[in-house]
């Protein structure tokens, strides 16, 4: 197979999946329904995935954890976490509520420290304010964020909401950067067919390294044809 | 239940071979080339990387952003199906005191692990087939680098490998394509290594830098091997053994089919295997003139200890008493730290092959050491894909550095948050130290009296223990790391809490996924199951093609020497079979 047979192939490849969908929307009236709902699902049918994983991913879709309030909590949270900047968007722009919700179904670890840290959360705001945190007005909000965003600089009392937060964070970061938005921002430019010819030069001179003579004759050039 | 029966298959085969990874690949694709014919069972189902691999999928394509699973426990882009546990297939341990439980990886696929692993394809040396002669520890094997150095010239030319002509003693040269050049962290730590006297080299994987063949295309360069490569541009045995195998005629692959055990006549040579067929659950009984195990060496073992017959009461091949026995895994630890200098890094494609570039083969004498056997390092850092756990803790880093020259509060959130993921992305590395245990007697894996699995199989029990001479080799490695992390100007953030409370961080033993020694060979068959062919000393038509007839497994993964090993005895078998001796 040459290179740009091979590539074609790639591109062939991941293009397939959704030919077959859209073949199946025409000729067989219940296949659709099964393939959008998958889509829809998330259960992503472009993933292979063996007999037991797709069981697996029927089951983890078909509940429901968070409650409408939690979630309502988790979106804005998120978007303190994550807000639009001049680069990118926000966490909720990139999806990450939902994959908040899809993660802790599939990370059991998860639920207990998410759904206790956010009942936690709300008690702070019925104390201070008599609201939970998602009625409570933006000042007040960031007023309990400030208290538990810092590790270092947060009073001992706050210690169970630091950890919540930490754990949001987390979730929320690795949420957002592995979104197509955040890939963007953080500025992840691989996951293409491509020919890799070593540290481009200003990068090399930037560090002061280069590579030596026995590298240059050794190891694979693509712009030398041989 | 009451129609079981069992379903005999008409047809006499000349091999039948359990197990599709290196070793069962190799063995099918030598024997089928040969004109033989060859049934080849499969405890899983059919995968092949052209159309099955996961391969340039972006991350937010699987739900779970490429977090691991029970069923891809390298996380869900991975290319192998299962791992540390298998459903329905359990094993156990013996729990006896001083022992550390074994873990035991098992692919269930067509190719097996071969998907998805490491590629560092490495020549054991010279020394690596004496070790007794040189260390008095374990024992030498039968043969010598000079036996198998002819196998590892053709694997090198068939399958494709990368690498550089060094002249190093213990790490033979071979027939490379060139290696790609190192990226920009893998050029700090060369430059350190250098500076603390650990030779950095170009990496040696079976990766292709150029097209060998029509059948495989060249590397692409997405640093994506663990999923399979839809060119065929990286060697797994599923693309590069099998399916051409299968494409010569000569060979019937049955899928989902598990050994169940190895059937023997009157005279305690083999028949055959009887299995299980999975999607039909019916019990199936295949015949060969020849059996050969490449299900992996404790699989192996456990198919061995299984098969008691009159002749072999204490299993098929084991009047030695060592099925089972010698096995061991390679050692591992691991470090890492963040580099200052790569801080707010220039973007650029740096995804490069599924791998390291470069590595450090063992380089020190061990007379001045006080421990036997080496290790090598494997190397990673770089602009990763972000998959899921990306810059998890970052409370604990930023705190710590400067961003943009001024130093933030830890944690935080917010537009500076943001600007923090991407100031410190690109900045990592880490350390990976793949060293030798010694083989030992009392590491073992035997049958459970009181175990079975989903398939009335019984299951394995393992006992295994680290010696120190595990022990201070991951102190060494430990050392080595801090001293080149130090010396590249890194600060290490991980592996530096690591002492004799948790022995060095020193791996499980089986973690590193390089099982090896529990079907060996030997010349003499009170103390070894298998011959210099790897086949049974006590039955002449059995032989066994993958870890298991290691007699020690050097300071290399074992990969290339299971298929140079393979090969070998495959052509042994062909042989045998001509002269009428088999």
């Amino acid at each position: 197979m040459d290179r740009r047979k091979s590539i074609k192939a790639l591109i062939v490849g991941s293009v397939s999946t959704g030919v077959l969908v859209e073949a199946c929307k025409t000729e067989d009236k219940k296949a659709p329904e099964t393939a959008a709902e998958a889509v829809k699902e998330g259960a992503a049918p472009a993933i292979n995935r063996m007999k037991e994983e797709a069981e697996h991913e029927k089951e983890v879709v078909s509940k429901t954890f968070f409650t409408p309030d939690e979630m309502a909590t988790i979106t804005i949270l998120g978007d303190i976490i994550i807000p639009k900047d001049e680069v990118s968007g926000s966490a909720s722009d990139a999806g990450v509520p939902a994959f908040i919700e899809y993660i802790v179904k599939e990370k059991p670890e998860h639920q207990t420290p998410m759904r206790g840290g956010l009942r936690w959360l709300d008690l702070q705001c019925l104390n201070r304010f008599g609201k939970p945190f998602k009625d409570c007005q933006q000042p007040r909000q960031m007023e309990l964020v400030d208290a538990i965003a810092f590790p270092k600089k947060a009073k001992p009392e706050m210690a169970q909401g630091v950890a919540f937060f930490s754990l949001m964070r987390n979730l929320t970061a690795t949420g957002f950067y592995t979104s197509e938005i955040g890939v963007k921002d953080v500025g992840y430019i691989g996951n293409v067919p491509n020919q890799w010819n070593g540290v481009p030069e200003d990068v090399l001179k930037q560090h002061g390294l280069a590579y030596t003579e026995k590298e240059l004759r050794e190891c694979y050039d693509p712009t030398k044809t041989t | 239940m009451g129609d079981l029966q069992i379903k005999k298959q008409p047809k006499k085969y000349d091999a039948v071979i359990v197990g599709s990874g290196a070793g069962g690949g190799m063995a099918a694709y030598v024997l089928a080339h040969a004109g033989l014919k060859v049934c080849l069972l499969e405890a899983g189902p059919m995968f092949d990387p052209k159309t099955d691999s996961n391969q340039l999928k972006n991350p937010w394509e699987s739900p779970r952003r490429g977090a691991s699973t029970r069923f891809r426990p390298f996380g869900d882009f991975d290319g192998c199906y299962w791992g540390w546990e298998v459903e329905g297939e359990p094993y156990t341990q013996s729990g006896k005191p001083g022992t550390t439980p074994w873990e035991w990886w098992r692919a269930r696929m067509l190719g097996g692990r071969t998907n998805h692993w490491g590629r560092i394809s490495l020549r054991f040396g010279p020394k690596d087939f004496k070790r007794r002669s040189i260390d008095g520890l374990g024992d030498d094997w039968p043969i010598g680098y000079e036996d198998v150095k002819p196998y590892y010239d053709k694997i090198d030319k068939l399958l494709g490998v990368f690498g550089t002509n060094e002249g190093l003693e213990n790490d033979p040269d071979g027939f490379f394509l060139p290696p790609p050049k190192p990226r920009l962290h893998e050029l700090m730590i060369k430059k350190a290594g250098a500076a603390v006297g650990v030779p950095v080299i170009p990496s040696r994987l079976s990766i292709l830098t150029k097209q060998i063949n029509n059948e495989r295309g060249q590397c692409i360069f997405c640093s994506q091997c663990g999923r399979s490569c839809k060119v065929y541009g990286d060697f797994s045995s599923s693309s590069c053994l099998v399916i051409p195998a299968l494409k010569t005629g000569n060979v019937d692959l049955v899928t989902n089919a598990m050994a169940r055990e190895v059937l023997t006549d009157k005279e305690g040579l083999a028949t055959g295997i009887s299995y299980i067929h999975k999607d039909d659950m019916q019990e199936y009984q295949v015949s060969g003139r020849t059996v050969i195990l490449a299900a992996s060496a404790c699989e192996s073992a456990r198919l061995l200890l299984n098969s008691k017959s009159a002749r072999h009461p204490n299993g098929l091949a084991n009047g030695s008493n060592v099925v089972g026995k010698y096995l061991h895994d390679s050692t591992g630890s691991d470090a890492g730290g963040i580099i200052p200098e790569l801080f707010d890094r220039k973007r650029y494609n740096e995804d490069g092959v599924g791998g390291m570039h470069v590595y450090a083969p063992w380089w020190l004498d061990n007379k001045k050491l006080d421990f036997p056997r080496g290790y090598h390092i494997e190397f990673g850092g770089g602009f990763g894909m972000p998959l899921y756990g990306f810059s998890w803790g970052i409370e604990n880093l930023n705190g710590q550095f400067k961003v943009k020259g001024k130093v933030k509060e830890a944690g935080g959130y917010g537009a500076s948050l943001k600007e923090d993921y991407r100031y410190f992305f690109g900045s990592h590395v880490g350390m990976a130290g793949r060293g030798e245990a010694v083989a030992n007697i009392n590491n073992y894996c035997e049958i459970d009296p009181n175990v079975v699995d989903r398939y009335g199989i019984p299951v394995l029990r393992f006992n295994t223990s680290h010696s120190d001479y595990e022990i201070k080799q991951a102190k060494h490695m430990q050392e080595t790391f801090a001293e080149i992390l130090h010396a590249m100007g890194a600060v290490q953030t991980w592996g530096n809490h690591n002492d004799a409370h948790n022995k060095y961080g020193l791996h499980a033993p089986g973690n590193i996924i390089h099982e090896a020694g529990s079907v060996r060979m030997g010349n003499d068959p009170r103390t070894a199951p298998l011959n210099k062919w790897q086949q049974a000393h006590e039955c002449k038509n059995l032989f066994c093609m993958d870890g298991g007839p290691f007699v020690s497994q050097a300071d290399k993964n074992i990969t290339w020497t299971i298929l140079a090993l393979s090969m070998r005895a495959s052509e042994h078998l062909v042989d045998e079979m001509k002269k009428q001796n088999l």
